[in-house]
């Protein structure tokens, strides 16, 4: 009777199938064994009970019988037919047993002693009528107030889990959270050592958000946080978007950013797969025109995107983005792009993460954007860590994300300090008001693992999308807008007032060349019309030398022989 | 709710179900506590029917049995279930709608 150590494997696990909540116990519930799940009313007990059983039957071939002493057999079956979860095809099917335990105590006489056989035979049976693995007592604690809390009860109870256990069922046990920080009203922790999961369903700012934890798990490393999880159409999910760390694989594969200006602007002519872009800018600066440029030109290219948008709804998004030449409708109609609209305020920040996290899980997308990330409330830290998470989640899966980001135009956002840490490459989009006109700029602030331009970038949207202008740097920074227009004219003026200028001189120095040329040939005639002259001087003279030789030999040959 | 004709007669008669666990000494304790009860209150105009879930293990959810044992008394309404060994006869009685003997502690 005494619970012992005789448990087979203490490491064997049932996967409960939730999603999320396998990943933070390692494995699923502490299997042949009871499980403890406590909250308030309202926080989901028992769809989390049903989901372990809807799940075990199908997913796991481990049928399951359902005790419930709350509700009955039918309301069950309606209350969760939304979720998609064919209770009856499961019964039909021998998959699943639902037993209702009605406990009402304005009929129940007590005289002497008594035993809760009745129950113990009842459970018995449903479990060998399909072979059940598992089992959900929703909730014990009905007992209490049917038969009243006296030590038969509590024995009865030591002895029903000593009883699951030996059965060696995966026993999911709910219970009414206590009041004043008991875990249960009636202490039935005391009876179930190995797992304990608590939910909670809390309020803050207006906004519910129901956050489950692992109190205890007897056996096994656990996630100890606090996980937020969801229960929609999709049933339960909890989202243990835990911190990745960064040891995700990198790739060299570039993703246009879909404005071929901006392309040019980084060193390898567009961000790395994988990369986070933030790209900030005070209102009208076109954010939401660059997030559609970049999921129309990852459609174009036959990827999936996600578009999150946080203030504006699809209809108003592709409405708008027809009048820049985008049309993202005919992306829709081919399941490459996905808008996914919501408030800001109708969710938790942890819950607007959960789902979109879900979202990218389903629809696998290649790009996605989120618009904007300053519409989440939440403290900084808050807001930090949880793109973080997302960050890190997206890196994972090689999704390269782009958010976008309010700022006031005028100061230096602190929280745009933290948040660069987080992003690989960071555009800036900024007013820029001179003379009567404002005009926009953009300029890269940073991009990590790769040159980039310096320049501030005038940029126009128009019929035909984002167009960036080519820059006009002068000695008094950037000019834009008319007064570079203006500027743009002067330069043009005094450009071909230098070329004329260059041109004249061209034109005087071939004059002077030839000029020089000329008197260049001249003079070598004259001298080489002397030279001549001096060659036949020269011939002469020597011929007249000769002459004079010979006459003077022919001399003295006459005066030899008279001596 | 009943018939006209039928009110006296079910009136009279108490229809009654004993669920039993085999035939452990709580189980045997129950049926002669409550056989002697049934002789001394209401002889001859009572109609008992025990079970053992033991082996009828579906009449125990049917019936919505959690306690053993459990008696039923299904007539004359309002239905009404009494747990345990019924040794205490007192509530026993008050279980069956019977008027308690006075000032009885229940032993006879």
């Amino acid at each position: 009777m005494t619970p012992n150590t005789t448990t087979a494997d203490p490491l064997r696990k049932a996967a409960s199938g939730i999603a999320g909540l396998d990943e933070i116990t390692f494995g699923g519930l502490p299997a042949g064994r009871p499980t403890l799940i406590a909250g308030a009313a309202g926080c989901g007990k028992t769809l989390f009970a049903l989901t372990f059983l809807v799940k075990g039957a199908t997913a796991y071939d481990e049928p399951g019988v359902f005790m419930s002493f709350e509700e009955r057999a039918d309301d069950l079956i309606d209350n969760v037919s939304s979720l998609g979860y064919d209770l009856p095809g499961l019964i039909a099917d021998k998959k699943l047993v639902i037993d209702y335990v009605r406990v009402e105590r304005s009929e129940i006489e007590q005289s002497g002693e008594y035993d809760l056989e009745g129950l113990f035979v009842r459970l018995g049976h449903a479990i060998d009528k399909i072979g059940a693995k598992r089992v959900v007592l929703d909730t014990l604690e009905a007992l209490f107030s049917g038969l009243g809390d006296g030590p038969v009860l509590r024995s009865e109870l030591r002895r029903l889990f000593q009883w699951l256990k030996d059965r060696g069922v995966t026993a999911v046990i709910t219970a009414e959270r206590g009041p004043e920080g008991q875990l249960t009203r009636h202490g039935l922790e005391e009876y179930v050592s190995d797992c304990v999961i608590a939910l909670d369903n809390r309020v803050d700012e207006q906004i519910t958000t129901r956050r489950l934890r692992v109190m205890k798990y007897r056996g096994s490393a656990h996630g100890t946080n606090e996980y937020p999880f969801l229960i929609d159409k999709g049933g339960i999910s909890v989202l243990p978007v835990t911190s990745a760390g960064l040891s995700h694989s990198i790739s060299d594969e570039v993703v246009s950013s879909g404005v071929a200006g901006i392309d040019a602007m980084l060193g390898v002519g567009g961000f790395y797969r994988g990369s986070s872009v933030l790209l900030s800018g005070p209102s009208g600066t076109g954010k939401t025109t660059f997030g559609s440029h970049f999921v129309n030109a990852a459609c174009l290219a036959g990827n999936r995107a996600i578009y999150f948008s946080f203030e504006e709804s699809p209809e108003q998004i592709v409405r708008n983005m027809r009048s820049v030449g985008l049309n993202l409708d005919s992306h829709v109609t081919a399941g490459l792009l996905r808008f996914e609209s919501s408030r800001p305020s109708l969710f938790g920040l942890e819950m607007h993460l959960v789902l979109m996290i879900r979202q990218i899980d389903q629809f696998d997308p290649a790009v996605v954007v989120i618009d904007p990330i300053s519409a989440f409330r939440g403290s900084e830290s808050e807001i930090h860590a949880t793109l973080l998470r997302l960050v890190d989640y997206l890196k994972v899966k090689g999704i390269t994300v782009v958010f976008n980001n309010l700022v006031n135009g005028d100061q230096d956002d602190r929280n745009e300090q933290s948040l660069s840490s987080l992003m690989d490459v960071w555009v800036g989009l900024h007013d820029l008001e001179a003379n009567g006109e404002r005009n926009r700029g953009l300029f890269v602030l940073k991009a990590r693992g790769m040159s980039h331009s310096n320049q501030i970038r005038e940029y126009r949207l128009g019929s035909d999308g984002v167009t960036l202008i080519e820059p006009y740097i002068g000695p008094h920074g950037v000019l834009t807008g008319s007064a570079r227009i203006v500027q743009e004219a002067q330069e043009e003026a005094a450009t071909l007032e230098r070329r004329d200028e260059v041109n004249r001189r061209k034109r005087e120095f071939t004059e002077k060349k030839s000029a020089a040329e000329r008197q260049i040939a001249e003079t070598r005639e004259a001298l080489q019309r002397e030279e001549a002259e001096l060659l036949a001087l020269e011939t002469v003279d020597e011929r007249k030398e000769q002459i004079l030789t010979a006459s003077r030999s022919a001399a003295a040959t006459r005066r030899g022989a008279t001596a | 709710m009943s018939r006209p004709g039928d009110s006296e007669t079910a009136e009279a008669k108490h229809v009654l179900r004993l669920y039993v666990t085999g035939s452990t000494q709580r189980s045997t304790r129950a049926i002669t506590n409550l056989r002697r009860v049934l002789e001394s209150e209401l002889p001859d105009s009572y109609d008992l029917e025990i079970v053992d879930v033991y082996e009828h293990p579906e009449a125990a959810s049917e019936h919505q049995i959690i306690a053993a044992p459990t008696l039923i008394k299904l007539q004359p309404e309002p239905v009404q279930r009494i747990i345990g060994d019924l040794s205490d006869t007192e509530r026993v009685l008050r279980g069956l709608g019977l008027p308690a003997k006075g000032g009885g502690d229940g032993s006879t």
